[in-house]
């Protein structure tokens, strides 16, 4: 028990030293959306998703619907269905019940990314260990975000702008490059969105909705086209 | 009509909870249906890349930085570099692409 905190503490820093670099520009996107930092660091504690996160920020600076944010939501965390399917076969039976919902709670692409690579079952020290660490870095990042973010230069916080989108290109190009429908899929959802945000009638949109309609339509098609046979469900980030 | 930034949150903080939670608790079998699978195992790359082009090009004061973030980020994450690393390449990127731009 000991033993898996202590691992756990060791596996989380390094993703927690990550996730402060990305969430201090979260938080800059947080701020001009009006949040103060205990706002930022309760958002990130209780999401810790960088681009559900974006999204919600996003959403909350265009004054969006509540259903937008939650349709959104959905869409923007999707993956993490998958991942929490991919995690309850990693469940002993014995394990109580709470456990699945703590552990199910704390879902992100690298912590779920060290539950997979785990021996055996799942070890709920281990997990909540990582989990904690990390979160503590990715909440106060977001909230430092918010705090600093207008104290630094401009040309600063233009760079600090693109860190967001430097993860995602981080998340679906190693997959694209492995998997040639993934990274078909990618090009033409880089060329749909870019054609949505200048073609006339559709660019007028919500940021929010242009991501439900291309997302749930491009899936659906590759979906039919290009059926899936032999992934578990979960993919690490 | 005004929203209230706590709601909102708590309305983003349920629905991840529900979508991180429910599969875990409920579903104690895999997922046969070829659609479904093949369709959530799209969602991912498709919304991120939904969001982050031509986002990226926009997220910098000069669009040309933008561009040579974007470069940078799929040419080192083609070759494997992490979410960390990634990220700050791009940032480093735009920086010194806007230094470029603004001394000439």
């Amino acid at each position: 028990m000991h033993r898996d905190i202590l691992h756990g503490a060791r596996d989380g820093l390094p993703i927690g030293l990550g996730y402060f670099a990305v969430a201090f520009s979260l938080g800059i996107t947080a701020k001009a959306a009006g949040l103060v930092p205990a706002q930022g660091f309760i958002a990130s504690f209780l999401n810790h998703a960088s681009a559900g996160e974006y999204a919600l920020f996003s959403l909350i600076a265009a004054n969006a619907a509540y259903w937008e944010v939650a349709m959104v939501i959905c869409i923007t965390n999707a993956r993490y269905l998958l991942m929490s399917a991919a995690l309850s076969q990693k469940f002993s039976p014995e394990t109580p019940f709470f456990h699945r919902l703590l552990i199910g709670f704390g879902i992100t692409d690298e912590i779920f990314g060290l539950g997979i690579a785990q021996k055996g079952w799942l070890s709920p020290a281990y997990m909540y260990s990582a989990f904690l660490v990390a979160e503590l870095f990715w909440s106060s990042g977001t909230a430092s975000g918010i705090i600093a973010g207008n104290i630094l230069p401009a040309n600063v916080v233009s760079a600090l702008s693109v860190a967001i989108y430097g993860m995602f290109l981080a998340i679906i190009i190693p997959p694209a490059r492995e998997n040639r429908v993934v990274a078909g899929l990618v090009l033409v959802s880089f060329a749909c969105s870019f054609a949505f945000s200048v073609l006339p009638l559709v660019s007028a949109l919500s940021g929010g909705m242009k991501t439900i309609i291309l997302t749930v339509a491009i899936s659906a098609v590759g979906a039919v086209l290009f059926p899936v046979r032999d992934t578990k469900g979960g993919e690490t980030a | 009509m005004t929203h209230s930034i706590y709601i909102y949150i708590l309305v983003a903080a349920g629905v991840s909870f529900l979508i991180r939670v429910l599969p875990l608790t409920l579903i104690r079998k895999q997922i046969t249906n070829t659609f479904l699978r093949s369709f959530l195992f799209y969602v991912p790359y498709v919304t991120l890349a939904v969001m982050t082009f031509p986002a990226i090009v926009d997220a910098a004061r000069y669009p040309a930085a933008g561009v040579a973030a974007l470069i940078v980020g799929v040419v080192l994450a083609w070759f494997g570099a992490g979410l960390f690393p990634v990220a700050v390449s791009c940032c480093g990127a735009v920086f010194l692409a806007e230094l470029l731009l603004g001394a000439v």
